[in-house]
């Protein structure tokens, strides 16, 4: 029985929280490798376009929900969540019409891209603050729980409660959802191959007829679809605030480091290995401990790897050490 | 002299502004503005060492400031008697097994041929140390936080003056560099780029949460000051001879006695914080007049020309002799030093340490646009830059607030859209700065004062 307790425990307080976290930095991750592979640039705005999209969705859904239009258990966010994706991707193409393009056609080097990325990160930041204010906002409604912890304990006559909130079961059924579909357009359609192409091999890419205006609009396109639905999966999550959305880039630069940036499979993977480490070591072990050992052997202090105020330390360093030792990441991206 | 003309004028411009911000809002704004525009100056002379005279990019400008302001405090503030006391023993035996973990490290380094278990020994070493240190280390720091929290709980500083805390900063910041250039300079710029911001994240984070050494948080404040406390000058005679003697035309209008004295009081009050800032804005003159020395006379110089050839060419340069690596490294801790000196002035100028006001918004990009703007590689440049862009950022709220009143003057005050857009006001500067730069890096890519290399 200590011994389900303990599993109980570790999947309430690591395997869930750590696999929702993942998956909203997954979508980020993929965000900034799809950028890179193919616009070939680090984008700084990452964070705060993901907060324009979210932005778009909160004011759609304060729409929907002044019209009395809701889900029902379901959040109606999610109703608003396509109007939020179009309104990011007409951002977006207006971005790079008028910003990116330009460094485009002169064949920049990417750190001058960068540079750019900034001052749009700056209008981008500036934007939302005036549109929405800086202030913390939720906008989840509908049902908050699957499972609550005392019924849980209820039902199986269990110590530890297990806990399942309706936003965790939405973002890993979603990112499932989308990131397939997007594997499948990357693997199996035409553009998606001719993406892919792109990214490997600009010029010959270009020999074999493929029409990079194209590739850079359906790249937008995508990463419009990965910011909106990763940043609003946050908000419903946790809560919407500009700040927090600029500070979440630099786990998602982690992540897509990690995973090999210009590779989007390692970039979803690489959500995941952030998130986990970040939980796994900042974890108190103390009462899996008091389960699974017996009672003379019980620790007395938290048996707590690092503090929780380290969390983000925790991502970096693993990123550090990674560009160090292996600069093209866990998963082989371009080789820099 | 011609071809200095447009640097003159650039300055003679934004002398201009300032005064005109001294004439019409306060001098105590318009001081407060130049004494932080001398501090940004310092800032982007530094980064623009990095990017300007050797082409690296270095987004951890933030973790050195920080680093200058930690300087300050453990300069300036007296010794906690009790703290140390309390655990100041087993913070030093900690500090004695990182230092015995370093040589062990070193030790095994030089003497074993490179190799897996060489590599698994080392990391067994570190992972081990580490636990070890933490142990030790836990009850000397509980020890030192549960001394006084509301008050101290820390373990204080140094005692000295804070003055010093400058050159320190800049010693603790170059530290930092060497470490981090070791490990991160070999990567491709943009890898750079977010290696150095994730790294002053981890800075900051250590800074924000060890709280026996930096209190953490909980900040430190009242810092020991280079310049006389107003509360002084209101009291002392030459100073209030001093106001009498400058504003004798005004004084000598009021007839009555009382109602002079009353005027005269509050023109020692206006005066007093007037007079300190002075002095901090001359104290700050100093720093830069001498780092511009020196860095033009770098700029310029044999070694100056070298730097200039490896930024332009990496290859070449090495082809023809010159240690790459080495110079890198060299200029990555100059230029983060020159940081670490405007942080602990920085410091000084407020009197307080609050590590949770560092944002990579406002201590990293802010200064990438400030070298942006102002021209990269050009020290000149990269001053004016610091001043424009500051200047900007303060006054960005003014200016927006009288463009929006002035475009919707016409609409009443009730109206919502109005409404909205006058309490969003302090957002405007992001629009600006990120306008600007756009704008700059299109039209304008070298800066408001572009490079200009003279062969002699």
């Amino acid at each position: 029985m200590d011994f389900v307790n303990a599993i109980i425990l570790l999947l309430n307080y690591i395997f869930i929280p750590a696999l929702t976290y993942g998956s909203q930095l997954a979508l980020g991750a993929i965000f900034v490798t799809l950028i890179y592979g193919i616009l070939r640039f680090a984008n700084f705005a990452t964070g705060d376009m993901m907060s324009f999209g979210t932005m778009a969705t909160i004011l759609f859904t304060w729409y929907f929900q002044s019209l009395g239009v809701s889900l029902g258990v379901l959040p109606t966010a999610l109703l608003a969540i396509p109007f939020g994706i179009i309104f990011m991707i007409f951002y977006m193409l207006l971005i790079d019409k008028f910003v990116f393009k330009y460094y485009r056609n002169q064949k920049s080097p990417p750190v001058q891209f960068a540079m750019v990325s900034i001052g749009v990160m700056f209008v981008t930041q500036a934007v939302v603050r005036i549109i929405i204010g800086p202030g913390d906002r939720r906008f989840f409604d509908g049902e908050k729980f699957i499972i609550k912890a005392r019924e849980f304990k209820e039902m199986t006559g269990l110590n530890e409660g297990l806990a399942l909130k309706s936003t965790q079961v939405i973002t890993i059924f979603v990112t499932i959802v989308l990131v397939s579909l997007l594997f499948w357009f990357l693997n199996r359609t035409k553009t998606g191959k001719s993406m892919k192409a792109y990214s490997d091999n600009e010029d010959l890419a270009l020999l074999s007829g493929i029409d990079p205006k194209k590739i850079v609009l359906v790249t937008w396109v995508i990463a419009g679809i990965l910011a909106t639905i990763g940043g609003a999966l946050y908000g419903l999550d946790k809560s919407f605030k500009p700040f927090t959305y600029f500070n979440n880039m630099l786990p998602i630069f982690a992540a897509a480091i990690v995973g090999g940036i210009g590779n989007p499979f390692g970039a979803f993977l690489g959500g995941y290995v952030i998130a986990f480490s970040e939980i796994l070591l900042t974890y108190a072990y103390k009462k899996f401990f008091m389960y699974v050992l017996p009672e003379s052997m019980e620790p007395n202090s938290l048996v707590q790897l690092l503090s929780t105020d380290y969390k983000f330390a925790v991502s970096f360093s693993i990123l550090v050490i990674v560009l160090i030792y292996r600069p093209s990441g866990i998963f082989k991206g371009k080789v820099l | 002299m011609r071809k200095n003309l447009n640097v003159i004028a650039a300055y003679s411009i934004m002398m201009v502004l300032i005064l005109m911000v001294g004439i019409f809002q306060s001098w105590n704004i318009a001081l407060s503005i130049f004494n932080l525009c001398l501090i940004s100056a310092v800032m982007t002379m530094g980064a623009n060492i990095q990017w300007g005279y050797a082409g690296l990019i270095n987004f951890g400008i933030m973790g050195y400031t920080a680093l200058g302001g930690l300087a300050a405090v453990l300069i300036s503030v007296d010794p906690v008697q009790e703290a140390w006391r309390a655990g100041g023993f087993d913070i030093l035996m900690s500090l004695w097994l990182i230092v015995v973990m370093v040589l062990v490290i070193r030790f095994i380094l030089k003497r074993f041929e490179k190799s897996k278990i060489r590599t698994y020994s080392i990391a067994a070493i570190i992972i081990s140390g580490i636990l070890l240190i933490r142990f030790s280390a836990e009850p000397g720091i509980e020890a030192i936080e549960a001394v006084d929290p509301a008050k101290t709980g820390f373990l204080g500083g140094f005692g000295l003056p804070i003055i010093f805390s400058w050159i320190v900063g800049a010693l603790f910041a170059g530290g930092l560099a060497f470490i981090v250039g070791k490990v991160a300079l070999g990567l491709r710029a943009d890898y750079l780029a977010i290696a150095t911001l994730l790294i002053s994240e981890i800075v900051i984070a250590i800074i924000k949460h060890e709280d026996w050494l930096t209190r953490g948080v909980k900040n430190v404040i009242g810092l020991k000051r280079p310049a006389p406390y107003e509360v002084d000058l209101q009291t002392t005679d030459w100073f209030i001879k001093l106001v009498e003697k400058f504003n004798s035309g005004k004084l000598s209008v009021i007839e009555n006695l009382a109602d002079r004295q009353a005027a005269l009081n509050q023109l020692v009050i206006e005066g007093s914080s007037v007079f300190v800032k002075l002095c901090y804005s001359g104290l700050f003159l100093v720093v830069v007049i001498i780092l511009l020395i020196l860095t033009q006379k770098a700029l310029y110089s044999p070694w100056g020309r070298m730097m200039r050839a490896i930024r332009d060419n990496e290859e070449a340069a090495n082809a023809m002799g010159k240690n790459v690596v080495k110079q890198h490294l060299l200029i990555f801790i100059l230029g983060s030093a020159i940081v670490g000196i405007a942080g602990a002035m920085l410091v000084t100028q407020d009197g307080l340490f609050t590590p949770g006001s560092y944002r990579p918004m406002r201590y990293t990009f802010l200064i990438w646009v400030m070298v942006i703007v102002g021209g990269s590689g050009n020290n000149f440049g990269a001053i004016l830059g610091g001043f424009v862009v500051w200047f900007l950022w303060i006054e960005a709220a003014p200016i927006s607030l009288f463009l929006i009143n002035f475009f919707t003057a016409g609409i009443p005050e009730t109206n919502a859209l109005k409404a909205h857009l006058i309490e969003s006001v302090p957002y405007f500067r992001f629009l600006l700065m990120g306008l600007g730069l756009l704008f700059i890096m299109r039209y304008r890519p070298k800066g408001i004062l572009p490079e200009k290399i003279e062969i002699k």
